[in-house]
């Protein structure tokens, strides 16, 4: 029920009075209501629940959530615990993307 | 896809769990509030991965879950009028009444229809005028704004015929009455992260200052939950209790302001009975004043409804965290998502269903050793 999918909007419109967009989820697209996003722009990525935008996904955030948690591989291998295990597999992921 | 394959990162993943690992000093029991977050730790096998001190008890969030039976029956009694269109989400057609659910009512007759978006409803009432429309507005405050929108669209295109049988939840005085219950093992939350899109993070304050637990807002992708996990035992291995945003991508401190007015104006509330636990006071919202005439239960006098709950389904205690869905004597066997004895096994957010899907066959095997 609470599922939210994420979508890059693709054109927006007006319909009687109700701003809706054309949502791109990888290939599918679907029309979705922008009554509680006004302020959505082409091009953002929104979370789409039951056919409503409830929140724009904010670039910035995604990109820090995601460097801290590399941080996270790459302070663990500095703290040098269990070298042997995290030498090939954390530099790996920490560092390869 | 982007924002969803950059979170299932297998070696991110890996890191994460070797510093929950670091972390860890002594046992704790998290929960997860959302159902949704239970079918992503369930499927990618996230409890079984964690240290063997962390525990994770799987929430009451599940809608579908904790409509009440008597709101079920009703929405039963309505469907099978002549003079109806009931429209639903999918997943109400094969939650079990007292005496038997959607899709029967449907097969003897009945017109009724699955929906996409609560909008579609609304349409469906504006092309049938003879035809009264009724859609069942269930849901946590994510959905809300949704169904608030139907009312809102209704009133506005002067719709007579559309109304809503409404049972809606809200999370923060279910964590309330878990954290107050003289049971409770859980030391702390993982808070439903599309809730808070729609809420912001404001409520969650008073319950940690409360109940000194801390409330991590947690997304839904495996490093989102192993994220939500990670906060929450370094808070607790620190013995700080504090609301911490994990899911910034999505969830912003005052969540959305456009939804909150909607919801203000459409909905007031009010106390709800949650299936299988019980009346938490003002734990629900019900249409407000200003759009009562919207009400199914107003327009619709559905009484002598006698209801009666399963005696073999243990729901009650799964949404509770008190038991694991397979340790149920039913699970399995006489209880499966084609003939359930509970919600919990229908729902796409049910433990049971997220049980039967990802891990019967381990569980047999585990049983005949």
């Amino acid at each position: 029920m609470c599922l939210g999918v994420p979508g890059r909007i693709d054109a927006i419109r007006d319909e009687q009075g109700t701003p809706m967009a054309s949502v791109d989820f990888g290939g599918i697209r679907k029309d979705v209501c922008l009554a509680y996003l006004p302020e959505a722009e082409v091009g953002d990525y929104t979370l789409v629940h039951v056919g409503f935008a409830i929140t724009r996904i904010d670039e910035a955030s995604a990109l820090e959530t995601l460097e801290l948690i590399r941080s996270i591989g790459n302070l663990a291998e500095e703290l040098g615990e269990e070298p042997a295990d995290l030498a090939g597999d954390a530099a790996a992921g920490g560092g390869g993307s | 896809m982007k924002y969803l394959d950059e979170f299932h990162d297998p070696e991110l993943a890996a890191s994460q769990f070797e510093e929950i690992e670091r972390i860890v000093t002594r046992p704790w029991a998290l929960m997860e509030v959302c159902g949704g977050q239970t079918h992503s730790i369930v499927r990618n096998g996230i409890d079984q991965l964690l240290p063997e001190q962390v525990r994770l008890i799987h929430g009451p969030g599940c809608p579908v879950c904790v409509t009440p039976l008597e709101t079920i029956d009703k929405a039963l009694a309505i469907a099978a009028r002549d003079d109806v269109i009931f429209c639903s989400f999918g997943d109400m057609l094969r939650v079990p009444g007292s005496h038997h659910d959607l899709f029967q009512i449907r097969s003897n007759g009945g017109d009724v229809r699955v929906v996409y978006s609560p909008l579609d409803a609304v349409r469906i009432a504006a092309d049938n005028p003879d035809k009264q429309v009724v859609f069942f507005g269930i849901g946590f405050e994510t959905t809300a704004p949704a169904n608030a929108m139907t009312v809102v669209e209704a009133k506005r295109r002067g719709l007579t015929n559309f109304s809503m049988l409404v049972s809606h939840v809200l999370v923060p005085p279910a964590i309330a009455a878990i954290a107050s219950s003289p049971d409770t093992q859980v030391n702390a939350y993982l808070a439903a992260g599309h809730v808070n899109t729609v809420m912001g993070t404001a409520e969650y304050e008073p319950l940690v200052e409360r109940f000194k637990v801390p409330i991590v807002v947690t997304g839904f992708e495996p490093l989102d939950v192993l994220e939500g996990i990670r906060r929450a035992l370094l808070q607790l291995e620190q013995g700080r209790a504090e609301v911490e945003n994990a899911y910034p991508r999505a969830v912003k401190a005052g969540g959305n302001p456009a939804a909150k007015a909607v919801l203000g104006e459409v909905f007031e509330v009010c106390d709800r009975a949650w299936r299988g636990i019980g009346v938490i006071p003002a734990s629900g919202w019900r249409l407000s004043e200003a759009y009562r005439d919207f009400d199914a239960e107003h327009r619709f006098e559905v009484t002598d409804l006698t209801v009666e709950e399963s005696p073999l389904c243990r729901s009650g205690e799964v949404l509770q965290g008190l038991i694991k869905p397979n340790e149920c004597e039913q699970f399995g066997i006489t209880c499966t998502p084609r003939k359930p004895l509970g919600a919990t096994m229908v729902s796409s957010e049910g433990a049971c269903a997220a049980y039967y899907q990802y891990r019967r066959l381990a569980l047999q095997e585990e049983v005949r050793a």
